[in-house]
C-alpha cells in the first residue's frame, strides 16, 4: 500500500479560508511542524499528565447555580509510545471513554495537559489543532449507529478527505477508498452499498477503514469488539493487529474485556473512578497484579476452563461503585476494599512504584496506587 | 437421566422424566413473502437442580427456543411448525392458552437481559413484584408488600424494606437485575430460563449475580436454562451444555468434556478464537465467514461455508445430532454431535 504511506511536506500546503480563529501565525506554524515531525519507535508520542475532567451538576432553570460535579476523570496521568499498544480497563463509569473523549479534543479538560509530540494539544486551535485531529483518530464501540445509515460506504469513509482534502486529491478518492476497504478485508466493489447491507463485523471493519482514511498515527479504540459476535471478534482483533504492524500505528484500546486487554496490549492502566489504579506492561498487570481492585477485578473474570475454576481464587467484591459526584475520600476504592485501614481514608494513595518493592528486579516493581500494594497471582490455579 | 439424548425413549409422565423436554422443535417466522427458519429441530432436556447452558451466538436460535418454552413467542410472525415440549411430563404446547397462562411466572419464570427496559419505570418495584403474589395467589395489596420485601431481603438488596418503594431508575444494575431475579423466584417455579442475565452487568457484578443464582437454584432445587454467547459464565455454572448454530443444536456434552475435547468443528473454533486471561497467546484462531442468513440457510451442514473440515458430503447432507463414542465404542454419557466427522474432530 505505497499509495497509503504519508504524504509529506505540505505542510503550509492550502490554508484553509474558512478558519475564523485568530491565532499568531508564526506560533501555529511552528505548532503545525512540531506534530507532523516524526517519532522514534518506543519514544512517547502522546504525554497524559494530571487530566481531569468534572461535569458541573446545576439546579435551577433560570438561574442556574452549581451544586456539584460528577468527577469523571480526576488526574489521570500516562504515556503512550509510538507503535505500542495501551489497554485501558475499567468498569462502566470508570472514566475510561471520558479520557478517550478529552485524547480526541472532543471534550475540554477541566485541567491538565495532553502532550502530542511534545505539544499541548488542549491550549491549541485552529490550523494546528486540525494538524492533531488528522493524527489521531477514533474508532467508535457500536457499529450500529456510528455510521450514518443514509450513506454509502464510499461517502462514509472518504467524509474525512472532505475536511482534510491535502490527504487526497478530489480525483482520486475513489480508487482511495477501494484501497481502504482492501485493507480491512472489505471487497472495493462494495463501496455503493450501505451500512444496512453488512453485517456486524463487517460494519466494524468500514468504522476502521474511516479511521485509517488520514493516515493518523494514533487510533483510539473504545469497545471495538464488545458488540460482535464471539466467532467474528477474533477476526477483527487480527486485522487490528495487521493493521498496526502494516501502518506502525499506535493504539489506545479500551475495552471491558479483560482477556482481550491482555491479548492484544503491550502495557494496562486499569482505571476505578477517575483515576488509574494501578499500570504496567501485561505481564506486570497481569501476572503480578499489586492493587486489591486489580486483583478483585481479575478473579472475577469468568475463565473458559472449568478445570481452572475450582482452583482459582475469587475475590468478590461486595456493593457497587460509588458515584462519581460524591467519591469517598482517600482512596477511592476503600469502600469496597478488603485491606481498607483508617490510612486509606485519610491518605489519597499516589499513583508510584510501591515502596516495598522500589529498586528491586521483580515485576511487582510497577506504579500501583494502593497503600498496601503487595503482590497476589490470581489468573493461575492455586 | 442425566443424558441429553436426541430421542429420549423414557419421557412420559412417570418419575424419571426430565423436568423439562424439547422435542424436535421447529419454529419460522414469516414475514411477507420470506420465511426465516429460526429453530430448525432442537431437542433438550433439563432436571430439576441441573443447569444447562445453551451457547450460540446472535441468530443461533437460543432465545426463540426459550420464548417457545415460555408460551411467549410473537406470534405472528412467530410461529411453532413442529414438535413437542414437555414439562413434568405434560405436553405443553397442546394446553390451552389459559392453562399455559398458569404455568407462567408460577412453575416456569424467565430471567431477561436488559432489567432496566424489562420493569416499568412508572411502577415501584415493590408494585411490581407484588404483583406476583395478587395475580397468581390473589393476595391483598399490604400481604403482597410484605412478601416483597421478603424477596428483595432474599436477593441480598440492602435496606429492603426502604427500598421497596423505590422506582427502577434509582437502583444500579446489579441491583435491577437482583430484582428480576426476585421476580422469577416469587412463586418458587420449578424451571427458570436465564436468557443472558449478565450480559449488561460489569464483570465483578456479574460475579455476585451468577453466584446468587446458583445459590438460589441448589437451595430451591430448581431447574436452570441458561442462555449465553460467553463461554467464560458458561464454564463457571453449567452442569451441561448445548452448543447451537443456525436453529440446531450442533453439539451437546458435559462441562468439562466440552471444553476438554469439543466433537464439533464450530465449537473447537469458538474455544480457539477466544483469548486468554492466563497467558499472552500469539495471533487468534478467527473461525473465518458471517454466521448463516436464516432465510437462505446453506444446504447440507449450515456451517460447511466456515469449516476448514467440509468435504463434499457436508454440502449435501444435513449430519444428524448422534451419540459420541470413545476410543472404545462406549458411549459417552451426555454427548453428541452433529458433525459427519466428529470422530476426526475428537481426535484430532
Amino acid at each position: 500500500m505505497a499509495e497509503l504511506s504519508k504524504d509529506s511536506g505540505h505542510t503550509d500546503a492550502m490554508p484553509n479560508v474558512s478558519e475564523v480563529e485568530v491565532v499568531d501565525a508564526s506560533s501555529e506554524t511552528e505548532a503545525v511542524a512540531a506534530v507532523e515531525a516524526p517519532v522514534q519507535r518506543g519514544e512517547p508520542i502522546l504525554q497524559v499528565r494530571d487530566l481531569v475532567k468534572h461535569f458541573p451538576l446545576t439546579r435551577g432553570i433560570l438561574f442556574k447555580r452549581q451544586i456539584g460535579a460528577v468527577r469523571a476523570v480526576d488526574g489521570v496521568s500516562f504515556d503512550l509510545h509510538q507503535g505500542e499498544t495501551l489497554g485501558i480497563v475499567g468498569e462502566s463509569g470508570c472514566g475510561k471513554s471520558t479520557v478517550a473523549k478529552l485524547l480526541m479534543n472532543l471534550e475540554r479538560p477541566t485541567a491538565g495537559q495532553i502532550f502530542y509530540k511534545g505539544q499541548d494539544i488542549t491550549r491549541l486551535s485552529g490550523r494546528a489543532l486540525k494538524a492533531v485531529r488528522r493524527n489521531i483518530q477514533m474508532v467508535f464501540q457500536d457499529p450500529y449507529t456510528s455510521l450514518n445509515p443514509r450513506m454509502t460506504v464510499g461517502d462514509i469513509i472518504g467524509e474525512p478527505f472532505d475536511i482534510h482534502p491535502e490527504a487526497a486529491p478530489k480525483g482520486d478518492r475513489r480508487k482511495r477508498v477501494q484501497e481502504l476497504l482492501d485493507v480491512v478485508g472489505l471487497n472495493p466493489e462494495y463501496i455503493n452499498r450501505y451500512p444496512h447491507q453488512f453485517s456486524g463485523g463487517q460494519r466494524q471493519r468500514i468504522g476502521i477503514a474511516r479511521g485509517l482514511a488520514l493516515n493518523p498515527e494514533i487510533i483510539i479504540c473504545d469497545e471495538p469488539v464488545s458488540a460482535l459476535d464471539v466467532s467474528v471478534q477474533a477476526q477483527v482483533i487480527n486485522l487490528m493487529e495487521r493493521l498496526q504492524d502494516e501502518f506502525n500505528l499506535s493504539y489506545i484500546f479500551i475495552a471491558h474485556d479483560l482477556s482481550i486487554v491482555r491479548h492484544i496490549s503491550d502495557r494496562v492502566g486499569v482505571m476505578y473512578l477517575g483515576r488509574i489504579a494501578e499500570i504496567g506492561t501485561d505481564e506486570q498487570i497481569y501476572e503480578h497484579p499489586t492493587h486489591p481492585y486489580t486483583q478483585a477485578l481479575l478473579s472475577a473474570v469468568p475463565v473458559p476452563d472449568p478445570e481452572a475454576r475450582e482452583h482459582r481464587e475469587r475475590i468478590i467484591l461486595t456493593g457497587d461503585v460509588p458515584s462519581p459526584a460524591n467519591p469517598p475520600s482517600g482512596c477511592r476504592f476503600r469502600t469496597r476494599c478488603w485491606k481498607a485501614q483508617d490510612k486509606c481514608a485519610q491518605e489519597v494513595p499516589l499513583l508510584a512504584v510501591p515502596e516495598r518493592f522500589k529498586g528491586t528486579d521483580s515485576p511487582a516493581a510497577h506504579e500501583s496506587a494502593c497503600h498496601f500494594a503487595e503482590e497476589k497471582d490470581v489468573v493461575h490455579a492455586a | 437421566m442425566t443424558s441429553l439424548e436426541t430421542a429420549p425413549a423414557n419421557a412420559g409422565p412417570d418419575g424419571t422424566a426430565p423436568l423439562l423436554e424439547v422435542r424436535d422443535l421447529h419454529v419460522e417466522f414469516k414475514v411477507r413473502d420470506s420465511v426465516t427458519k429460526a429453530v430448525n429441530g432442537v431437542n433438550y432436556s433439563v432436571n430439576a437442580g441441573e443447569t444447562l447452558a445453551v451457547l450460540g451466538e446472535s441468530g443461533s436460535g437460543k432465545s426463540v427456543t426459550a420464548q417457545a418454552i415460555m408460551g411467549i413467542l410473537d406470534s405472528p410472525p412467530g410461529r411453532i411448525t413442529k414438535g413437542q415440549i414437555f414439562f413434568q411430563g405434560q405436553d405443553i404446547l397442546s394446553l390451552p392458552e389459559n392453562e399455559r397462562r398458569k404455568l407462567r411466572g408460577a412453575r416456569m419464570a424467565m430471567i431477561f437481559q436488559d432489567a432496566l427496559s424489562s420493569l416499568n419505570p412508572v411502577l415501584s418495584v415493590g408494585f411490581q413484584l407484588g404483583e406476583m403474589f395478587r395475580a397468581h395467589q390473589g393476595l391483598t395489596r399490604k400481604e403482597a408488600k410484605a412478601k416483597a420485601i421478603e424477596l428483595m431481603d432474599r436477593v441480598r438488596i440492602p435496606a429492603a424494606r426502604q427500598r421497596v418503594n423505590d422506582y427502577p431508575h434509582q437502583f444500579s444494575g446489579g441491583m435491577r437485575q437482583r430484582i428480576m431475579i426476585a421476580m422469577a423466584l416469587a412463586l418458587e417455579p420449578d424451571l427458570i430460563i436465564a436468557d443472558e442475565p449478565t450480559t449488561a452487568l460489569d464483570v465483578t457484578v456479574q460475579a455476585q449475580v451468577m453466584d446468587l443464582l446458583a445459590e438460589l437454584q441448589r437451595e430451591y432445587n430448581m431447574g436452570l436454562i441458561l442462555i449465553t454467547h460467553d463461554l467464560g459464565v458458561v464454564a463457571d455454572v453449567a452442569d451441561k451444555i448445548a452448543v447451537m448454530y443456525a436453529g440446531r443444536i450442533v453439539e451437546t456434552a458435559p462441562v468439562h468434556e466440552l471444553y476438554k475435547r469439543p466433537a464439533h468443528p464450530y465449537t473447537r473454533g469458538l474455544l480457539d478464537s477466544i483469548p486468554r486471561l492466563d497467558q499472552k497467546g500469539q495471533e487468534l484462531y478467527a473461525i473465518k465467514g458471517l454466521p448463516p442468513n436464516l432465510q437462505q440457510i446453506p444446504p447440507g451442514c449450515a456451517f460447511n461455508p466456515r469449516c476448514a473440515q467440509a468435504r463434499d458430503i457436508c454440502r449435501t447432507d444435513v449430519p444428524a445430532l448422534v451419540p459420541v463414542t470413545g476410543e472404545d465404542g462406549t458411549e459417552l454419557p451426555g454427548r453428541a454431535s452433529a458433525c459427519h466427522f466428529w470422530k476426526e474432530t475428537l481426535r484430532g
